[in-house]
């Protein structure tokens, strides 16, 4: 039976590390807003692939425009901007983070916290994973005429990394991008300092991971999905590499652990989730502009997300990778081929496959982003394969990343209510 | 010599067979031979005509495919070619096809590659990578490395050894091609009213199914018997298309636009053919000449980084100016993720450059001429009135 739609409380449970998460990314909003006091120089990335150690290694401040699209369709105001985008001539049709930041940018370039973004000194181009990064900075550099950096990493499509790729990323690495970063910040490169830098990273790998496992547990003490977005924060951005990080993966872990001995679920914007009924598994990222109206359509259901793809799109460090100091640069290169769109299909498969069975899910849930090729473009494909293979119901809901527009919420909740029942039935029937 | 309708009247029928005949009997036509399938953007064709394989152009289904079984593999928002080309392959069209090439031109050919391997393990499919990088040390090394995979992978089909010799032989003969091709273009642009778009196009596309020498062949004719003949001259306006370098226009659509008063004097349609804007060196090793050949002398088109902003879009008045036109169409496919996020900066650069443009959107079974066919028109007229 379909209850109807009530808004979601405003009262929000956080956690400390939550509470930690969240002024840590203030606190780059915050460096960012200030580089005219302080002149740091500013690079934009990607979140993807992104370099964040390196780019410490020339003291520049990161700005991450996805982060700042998510931000904004967190605080529902990533709609305006996307009219802005369009009014410009955008097509309706194209990526939405895409057109949120360019609007943010057309609209005065006011962050999400109020604080101004700064102009880019260097676009860092890392194109891992999806080929409208290439449009977007193509964009940016079209208003800002600023230095851009080219990283093309290549594709993973016969499933493996080769050799010839890694040495081509290196190479680029060498040659196009540690140049020009040393040419804006006027800073010579210390690859001693990089090792540093990363081994922080393997160290804040290592909980993370940890993190992500927890969800192995009955009940899951964490929602890889919903929450991992917030767990997934640091460590996709600004942060990686640094103490900070590290230190932030230790509270996070600490805090789960206490959650495991305690026997609790996840933490829902509207508190503990007490009692676990389903256990599912999503491909595609989010709905940003609802969030906590689809969080809730979740959990008032008792259903929790045990493992996520969303949450390796930044790297998936659960398949083993780390961050390796012996091997800066090659590691660089690797990490960025080992995110998760950057995966082919087979691979993308094969990874759904086995958290649905190592995570004792009982089905696997899509939510298909109108605006995201990468992501969406053979997810109904993938959808038919982990079906057949794990024997598990699949659903498939569509909504976009930051865009109003396309969150139906009835819809949404209809096709989850009828999957959920689609579980009950298969349980009864003993699949 | 065959008459401008009689070629005509091939490429159309070339065009229409959805079942690739003309491909199914090269194949059958001698023991061991193999064809190599490709999505639209740049593979290189030397080196599959080197392994004495044809190289077949996949451009979707048309407007006269029915797609059923290709709608339960894709969302609602995604453009159409991806759909259609998968009901290719499951309504086993594309059965005698020995291996598919997935060039990157966007994500959604990029996961297509995907979604053959896991429908057709058997069969070979490889996502075929070219640098974004310029520099011949670092981007152009990687590609020398990736031709040679993709030779060594025909190899293995063919149970065959491609010598240097074959593939300068190859580049020699797509030299041609794209001489004789950059000739049709210019053939076009001198005289349009003695070669329609919609003429032009069934010889490119052509040119997707059939050996290059007869392709050759036929655009050398075609250009002869068009030349020889006499049509009536129009007062159109002449006009650059862009944004249809992927999922091809109906062949309506292309005759829509033209007979709203556009003569057509350049376009994008099926850029493989075009791609290099020199010819390949065959005095050098030849998987580097295609590499650097690559690297120096590819086409300016959305999939492309383009490492100078002082040149982002200029190819654009360059090809307006070069082939005096006086307009662009921007005709995009729906959901193009490169084409229309491209656009709004060749728009600027256009509008900087004074030169008047519009733009719309189709699908490859776009049905609905009016529309288009009104616009290009109103269109035509303003560039006549205010030109
Ligand atoms: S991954 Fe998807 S949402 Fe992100 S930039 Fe690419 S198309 Fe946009
Ligand atoms: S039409 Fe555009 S989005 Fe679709 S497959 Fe071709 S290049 Fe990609």
């Amino acid at each position: 039976m379909s209850a109807p739609l009530r808004k979601p409380s405003t009262d929000v449970q956080k956690d400390a590390s939550m509470a930690k998460q969240k002024a840590m990314i203030d606190g780059n909003f915050d460096r960012l807003g200030n580089v005219k006091n302080t002149g740091e120089k500013v690079s934009y990335t990607f979140v993807p692939g992104n370099l964040n150690e390196l780019i410490m290694c020339f003291d520049m401040v990161g700005n991450y425009p996805e982060i700042n699209a998510i931000q904004n369709g967190l605080r529902k105001k990533s709609g305006g901007m996307i009219m802005e985008a369009e009014k410009w001539g955008h097509s309706e049709d194209v990526c939405t983070y895409v057109k949120a930041d360019v609007g943010m940018m057309r609209k005065g370039n006011i962050g999400p916290t109020g604080q101004p973004i700064p102009e880019p000194d260097i676009l860092m181009l890392s194109y891992t994973g999806c080929y409208t990064f290439l449009k977007w900075f193509e964009l940016l550099r079209h208003d800002y005429k600023c230095e851009t950096a080219m990283l093309h990493v290549p594709y993973t499509g016969d499933g493996e990394i080769t050799d010839a790729m890694v040495q081509y990323v290196v190479k680029q690495l060498k040659e196009e991008v540690i140049p020009k970063y040393e040419k804006i910040s006027g800073v010579k490169f210390d690859i001693d300092r990089l090792r540093e830098n990363l081994a922080h990273s393997a160290k804040a790998e290592d909980d993370f991971v940890w993190v992500l496992e927890s969800a192995k547990n009955k009940p899951s003490p964490i929602d890889a999905y919903f929450g991992g977005i917030y767990y997934i924060g640091p460590i996709f951005t600004a942060f990686r590499g640094t103490d900070l990080a590290v230190d932030y993966y230790k509270t996070l872990r600490a805090e789960i652990e206490q959650r495991i001995a305690n026997g609790q679920g996840p933490i829902t914007p509207e508190g503990e989730m007490k009692n676990e009924k389903y256990r599912i598994v999503t491909e595609g990222p989010p709905n940003y502009t609802s969030m906590r109206e689809f969080w809730k359509m979740f959990y008032d259901e008792g259903a929790v997300v045990v493992a996520s793809t969303y949450t390796k799109v930044g790297g998936t460090y659960d398949f083993g990778f780390r961050h390796d100091p012996s091997r800066p640069l090659e590691s660089l290169a690797e990490y960025c081929m080992h995110c998760y769109t950057n995966r082919n299909l087979p691979e993308r498969t094969r990874m759904l496959e086995s958290y649905i069975n190592d995570y004792e899910a009982d089905g696997l849930l899509i939510n298909s982003i109108k605006s995201c090729n990468s992501f969406a473009a053979g997810e109904l494909m993938m959808m038919r394969e982990v079906e057949k293979r794990t024997g598990k119901p699949a659903a498939f809901v569509e909504t976009d990343l930051v865009d109003p527009r396309y969150f139906s919420a009835a819809n949404v909740k209809n096709r989850l209510e009828s999957y959920f029942q689609m579980i009950d039935q298969k349980r009864r029937a003993g699949v | 010599m065959a008459t401008r309708e009689d070629i005509i009247n091939r490429c159309q029928a070339l065009y229409d067979d959805l079942d690739f005949t003309a491909a199914r009997e090269w194949k059958d036509a001698k023991e061991g031979r193999h064809v190599i399938g490709f999505m639209p953007m740049y593979v290189p064709r030397e080196i599959i005509h080197a392994a004495g394989m044809l190289p077949l152009g996949i451009l979707g289904g048309g407007d006269s495919l029915e797609v059923i079984q290709g709608d339960a593999y894709y969302q609602s928002y995604i453009c159409r070619i991806p759909r259609s080309t998968i009901e290719l392959l499951l309504t086993d069209r594309l059965d005698f096809v020995d291996g598919m090439l997935f060039p990157s031109i966007c994500d959604v050919i990029r996961n297509l590659s995907g979604m053959w391997k896991l429908l057709r393990p058997d069969v070979y499919s490889h996502y075929f990578d070219v640098p974004q990088n310029y520099l011949k040390d670092v981007g152009g090394e990687f590609y020398i490395h990736e031709l040679n995979v993709l030779k060594e992978d025909l190899e293995k089909i063919g149970s065959i050894t491609v010598t240097d010799e074959d593939l300068k032989n190859s580049i020699a003969v797509y030299n041609e091609n794209r001489r004789l091709t950059r000739e049709l273009y210019k053939f076009r642009s001198d005289k349009p009213w003695l070669a329609p778009s919609s003429e032009i196009y069934l010889v490119n596309r052509a040119g997707m199914l059939i050996p290059v020498e007869d392709h050759n062949q036929l655009i050398s004719d075609y250009i002869e018997a068009a030349s020889a003949e006499d049509r009536p001259k129009r007062d159109n306006s002449r006009v650059v298309i862009s944004g249809s370098f992927c999922e091809q226009p109906p062949l309506n659509l292309i005759k829509s636009i033209e007979m709203s008063g556009c003569y057509v004097v350049d376009d994008d349609y099926m850029l493989v053919n075009r791609w290099f804007t020199k010819e390949v060196p065959t005095d050098c090793p030849p998987l580097q000449a295609l590499s650097y050949t690559f690297l120096d002398a590819s086409v300016k088109m959305p999939s492309c980084f383009e490492p100078n902003e002082d040149i982002k879009g200029l190819f654009l008045v360059d090809t307006v100016k070069e082939n005096n036109a006086e307009g662009v169409i921007f005709a995009a496919t729906s959901f193009c993720d490169p084409a229309l996020l491209e656009r709004p900066i060749l728009q600027d650069v256009l509008n900087d450059a004074d030169i008047p443009h519009i733009s719309f959107k189709y699908a490859e079974n776009t049905g609905q001429m009016q529309p288009i066919r009104e616009q290009a028109g109103t269109f035509a007229d303003s560039i006549k009135l205010w030109s």
